[in-house]
């Protein structure tokens, strides 16, 4: 093993180790042996990543077999590594972004007593995504899929007590395997007609699969393997109708809702669909399906946003809209697109989740925002990262999020494949609908009237979308009257600044080599009859140019407008969105009930699941196979029984007869069949 | 070394040694009556580590034989041998009895030597049943370790446990009969052989092939169990105790399965690819109804059952796919599922032991008292659902793969296990463990002790071992296991 193979080693196991440190001897590391093993672990990865990073920049990159985990038939099952561009750039955020959240945990959680445990967590989750995105193989990928979806279930139900928490948790985990269950029959698909699981190998192979039908249903291979793979996706990255786990995921602590739900996680699918690009550009029925998915996601659920009263909730469904961007792109072939979104997104996303996070502890855990206003006083450095988050979120220009953002719609633009002209319309229409959510959330923390601290009671009812748990109110408490609200401590603050750092310049500084200058060329792969980002990169000249050429077209017009529009109803007149609220109820209903998906699938699948086990359980098992055929057996035999006393006479030569009868019958059926 | 009568070591220690237990008496004598039990165990695992240690993976042929006239007069043999189906069974078994002997260490504390011995002898003789190359051999030992696992749970059993005992007895019975008739027809057959490798090689036209396929159906069908005759088995766990449900799981339903490969698949491998198709049906209906069915259960060894059997739908699909992935899959997921099975009936009698109610409703809250036990609970809940890095999800992945390769919509129909069987295990776990302390009783609970810990944590360590490095487990089959399908592939008629 070289220095360098050592290196790819040490990047996951360094987390791993801190994670069983601070889990299995919390007690006796205490709290601040727990914070510091984890941080160091992760610490090690960062730094390592970097290392990494650099010897990938000279050109350098590595496909290899750590252990045969297996081998059966013609497959052998194979842990290993793949270190390309993609790989490192991945590496970076996650370690990046899970470092910043874990000196903000110290802060967020210092009060908990699962303080261990939780530290415990988010370095297990840090290994498993670290084992997700480093994988050669698609074993391995589905490990680490569904080790961070564990770690993910733990970390929602952290507060176990909470009813809403543990069912949320449950819920993403069911949600999630709804995903898995496709994202499994793919790579099923994958072994079965190319004998590997190795990425490598597969690509390869990946014009013969185009070639061929599937037996017994006769569907084109690829379209199917391609969908089914997007279906894990679906679910991981919470595209619609999968999405429905995401908003209440939120009942996490804040840090992890900023780690695993917003930047690192739920990007899992993109950076899948991304990573399998060498396959679904030889479909553009999947290609098609994966664009439409995400425009409605990234519109449609941008709409959510607008009606949420809680801070968590509001960036939860902005996540979702972002995700259906990435995805947009990823329909489109412009891979790098996305990916390069993927790490805008992490920073600003993260940025503007432990932003919120640190509201909430200043609020001392009140959540409403009908009950914030005004906080820039109190929260300094809360209010300027979160505003250049804001910022970075709607793509105002030479912000990351606007290089990003705007490079998706281009290639949307660019392209032609079937849905493209939807998807068009859903990015453009999200533009203004991010812009008017993200700035009704800042103008409602951090300006206008200070509404804390008042006993109005209406912090109660922003949780009414349980409505089968009950809410459980100890954890809301709040400020109390006259109470003033205060800005976090430096370990809190220190993470929302080195964050806000990338947010505002990463975007400037790697859009070139990221999307023009081939640093994804050998990982990612554009088929020749798609457009991809080529017409984009034929009218690029740098990003100053694009950034001022970004002030007259119309995503920054819309961003604009939906930014005056919000403050237009939340600075100078809010009475309007409740009269707007009045006038289009239905439409307020539609939204507040969010399209009526949990009702839905509460319903008909959770319920109707529980209603077919209990009427295959009472019917099939108890009345018909219990009831009648072996309850109705042993009738039987009492009633043969009773018949056949008659028949014990107490005369020999009855016996003796009969005897004869069935020795006869026996010899028989013995010459027969032999 | 290999000269050593391994085997015979691996059946009669436990058997002898069950005895010897059983005369230490009444329960004045308990504490010598547990120390030597243990002794027994383990005296017993460490005869079967050579089989695997000197195991040849290279060769399908039988290893470890041993020969000796038994009844001459119908060329009955003392004949014994394992191969890579089956040797890895011997250990398990001997694996597991070692932790149903400190299971049972305080929880049982009247008739402490009968119970110890009852485990013992079963353990003894359900080695006979992996190791015995000849049919009466097997047919005695099968029937034998009946009368065990009957008298732990109409003895040490729940308030139901005669009802029970007696429902699997019958069951099983009725099965074991049919068996006879098709072992006696094949000595006929093999011109007056009973050994089960010449039967392997005889030929047999398909109507006879087809009768004795149904005999042996039937006989192994209601052990494994396949729906629909798996009603026995929800009863018998609900009523026997920790240990005994922990040994019916992790063995006893192995045994049925088992018998597929060794006598069904071999013997007549027409009439078995002619049935392949309503096995599978049959298969994916465990799968899939009692996946169902399990969600609806509000007791939790009656779910855990039910889980049992949908897992093990698994591994008769494994089985008639005639593929390699499927069958080591299905192997793999047998062995799996004797250490998680197990696992989660332990922890089942954990809460037992402490609450003295299965009832899910009676619990809520419990990771507040018992933190340890729940994060124990919670490995074995998640290896139950099939996560991957713990050894529920090699042989679920495995036939999942082996499914698509033979049929996607068989694949499709065993992947929905992938959302059933977290359903039903995680929202049990919620019920159980998460949430508000549900009651004054919840509230009092202390966790676990250093023997409970012990247990759980060897279990444990398996199943994320065998999670995480399958590989040596799948090297052991392969010789036999293409062997066995090329075999299979070969017409009789």
């Amino acid at each position: 093993m070289t220095d360098m193979q050592k290196l790819y080693l040490l990047v996951p196991l360094a987390p791993l180790a801190g994670a069983i440190l601070a889990g299995l001897f919390g007690r006796t590391i205490g709290r601040a042996g727990a914070h510091i093993v984890t941080i160091l672990g992760v610490a090690i990865a960062f730094a390592a990543s970097v290392v990494i990073y650099q010897d990938v920049q000279a050109g350098n990159s590595f496909n290899g077999t750590l252990y045969t985990w297996m081998t059966s038939g013609n497959l052998t099952f194979e842990v290993g590594f793949l270190i390309d561009p993609l790989t490192v750039m991945m590496m970076l955020v996650v370690t990046f972004v899970s470092l910043m959240v874990h000196i903000y945990t110290i802060g967020y959680m210092h009060e908990d007593p699962g303080y261990q445990r939780f530290f415990s967590y988010i370095s297990l989750f840090t290994f498993s995504m670290l084992m997700l995105v480093m994988s050669n193989n698609f074993l391995q990928l589905f490990f680490g899929w569904e080790a961070v979806g564990l770690v993910s279930y733990l970390l929602i139900g952290f507060w176990y007590e909470r009813p809403t928490a543990i069912y949320a948790n449950l819920k993403a985990f069911l949600v999630n395997r709804v995903g898995d269950f496709g994202f499994l029959l793919g790579i099923g698909l994958i072994a079965a007609y190319t004998g590997s699981l190795n990425y490598s190998e597969v690509f390869a192979q990946g014009g013969a699969l185009a070639a061929q039908e599937m037996a017994v249903t006769g569907w084109p291979l690829i379209t199917a393997i391609c969908i089914c793979l997007f279906i894990g996706a679906m679910g991981k990255s919470a595209q619609v109708p999968l999405h429905v786990w995401l908003p209440d995921s939120m009942e996490g602590p804040t840090p992890i809702s900023a780690l695993i739900h917003a930047a690192t996680m739920v990007t899992a699918g993109i950076f899948m669909v991304a990573r399998m690009s060498p396959l679904f550009e030889l479909s553009d029925t999947a290609l098609s399906f994966v664009l439409v998915i995400g425009a409605t996601t990234a519109l449609f659920m941008g709409f959510l946003g607008i009606v949420q009263n809680d801070i968590k909730r509001v960036v939860a469904y902005s996540t979702l809209s972002q995700l259906g961007y990435m995805t947009v792109a990823l329909g489109v072939s412009a891979y790098s697109a996305a990916v390069f979104h993927l790490m805008t997104h992490a920073f600003f996303k993260a940025l503007l989740f432990l932003g919120a996070g640190s509201v909430i502890i200043g609020m001392h855990h009140d959540q409403d925002m009908r009950n914030m206003g005004g906080l820039w006083k109190y929260m300094p450095i809360t209010w300027m990262t979160s505003l250049l988050g804001s910022l970075a979120l709607i793509g105002f220009p030479f912000f990351a999020g606007f290089y990003s953002k705007d490079s998706i719609i281009e290639a949307v633009h660019a392209s032609s494949i079937p849905g493209a002209g939807y998807a068009l319309f859903c990015v453009m229409a999200g533009v203004f609908v991010t812009a008017f959510y993200s700035f009704r959330m800042y103008f409602l923390v951090f300006h206008g009237k200070e509404r804390f601290g008042q006993d109005n009671g209406g912090h109660h009812d922003h949780e009414g979308d349980h409505d089968d748990e009950e809410v459980s109110s100890d954890h809301h408490h709040g400020l109390a009257p006259g109470q003033k609200p205060h800005e976090s401590p430096w370990v809190v603050t220190l993470p929302l600044i080195l964050l806000a750092i990338p947010s505002v310049v990463i975007g400037f500084f790697t859009i070139e080599p990221m999307l023009f200058g081939g640093w994804f060329k050998d990982a990612i792969h554009v088929g020749a009859n798609h457009v991809g980002l080529a017409e984009l990169a034929a009218t690029f000249h740098g990003p100053v140019g694009m950034a001022l050429h970004g002030l007259q077209t119309a995503p920054f017009w819309l961003a604009m407008s939906g930014v005056a529009v919000a403050w237009f109803f939340y600075m100078v007149r809010p009475d309007i969105p409740a009269a707007i609220q009045r006038t289009f109820s239905p439409v307020h209903a539609l939204l507040e009930n969010k399209y009526f998906f949990d009702r839905f699938n509460e319903i008909v699948f959770a319920g109707g699941s529980r209603m077919l086990g209990k009427g295959l359980w009472k019917v099939g098992d108890q009345t018909i196979i219990d009831g009648m055929a072996v309850n109705g057996t042993a009738k039987l035999v009492g009633w043969v029984a009773q018949i056949s006393r008659l028949f014990q006479t107490g005369h020999l030569y009855q016996y003796a007869f009969a005897m004869i009868i069935g020795v006869f019958i026996l010899l028989t059926f013995w010459f027969n069949l032999g | 070394m290999t000269g050593m009568p391994f085997l015979s070591l691996a059946i009669w220690i436990p058997i002898l040694g069950g005895l010897l237990v059983l005369a230490t008496g009444s329960d004045r004598n308990a504490p010598l009556a547990r120390s030597l039990a243990m002794f027994i165990a383990l005296a017993g695992f460490a005869v079967t580590v050579p089989l695997f240690l000197l195991f040849d993976a290279s060769t399908s042929a039988m290893q470890f034989s041993e020969f000796l006239p038994w009844i001459p007069r119908f060329n009955i043999n003392y004949h014994l041998g394992v191969d890579g189906i089956s040797v890895l069974f011997v250990l398990l078994n001997a694996f597991i009895t070692i932790i149903v002997v400190i299971a049972g260490w305080q929880v049982i504390q009247e008739k402490v030597a009968q119970y110890m011995a009852a485990f013992l002898i079963m353990s003894g003789l359900m080695n006979g049943i992996f190791s015995a190359l000849d049919g009466i051999l097997f047919y005695v030992f099968f029937e034998a370790s009946l009368i065990p696992l009957y008298l732990v749970i109409g003895i040490w059993g729940g308030a139901n446990r005669v009802y029970a005992a007696i429902k699997f007895f019958l069951y099983t019975l009725v099965g074991s009969l049919m068996m006879l008739v098709a072992l006696l027809y094949l000595f006929m057959e093999a011109g007056g052989s009973f050994n089960i490798l010449d039967w392997h090689k005889l030929p047999l036209a398909m109507p006879a092939q087809t009768l004795i396929f149904w005999a042996f159906l039937v006989a192994f069908a209601v052990k494994v169990p396949m729906w629909p005759v798996h009603t026995w088995l929800p009863d018998a766990h609900v009523e026997a105790p920790t240990g005994g449900s922990v040994v019916l799981a992790a063995i006893a339903l192995k045994l049925g399965a088992y018998g597929f490969l060794r006598f069904s698949l071999p013997i007549v491998p027409d009439a078995a690819q002619a049935m392949a198709p309503m096995m599978i049906a049959l298969s994916l209906i465990a799968v899939v109804y009692i996946g169902f069915v399990a969600l609806a259960q509000t007791d939790m060894k009656k779910l855990v059952a039910y889980s049992s059997i949908s897992h093990m739908g698994f591994v008769t699909l494994g089985f008639f796919m005639f593929n390699v992935v499927g069958m080591e899959g299905a192997l793999v997921q047998m062995i799996s599922h004797g250490f998680v099975s197990g696992a989660m009936f332990l922890c089942i009698g954990v809460l037992y032991d402490r609450m003295h109610t299965r009832n899910i409703a009676d619990y809520g809250g419990v990771v507040k008292t018992m933190p340890k036990f729940a994060a124990f609970f919670m490995l074995f809940a998640m290896a139950n659902a099939g996560l991957p890095g713990t050894s529920g999800f090699v042989g679920e992945f495995m036939v999942v793969l082996g499914a698509v390769q033979f049929n996607f919509w068989v694949a499709f129909a065993a992947a929905s296990t992938l959302i059933l069987g977290a359903a039903y295990t995680l929202w049990m776990y919620k019920r159980v463990v998460f949430g508000v302390i549900g009651n004054d009783h919840v509230a009092q609970l202390d966790d676990i002790g250093a023997r409970e810990f012990a247990f759980l944590g060897i279990l444990a360590l398996c199943v994320m071992a065998m999670g995480l490095y399958p590989f040596p487990f799948t090297e052991v089959m392969h010789a036999s296991v293409n062997e066995l399908l090329r075999h299979v592939a070969v017409s009789k008629l």
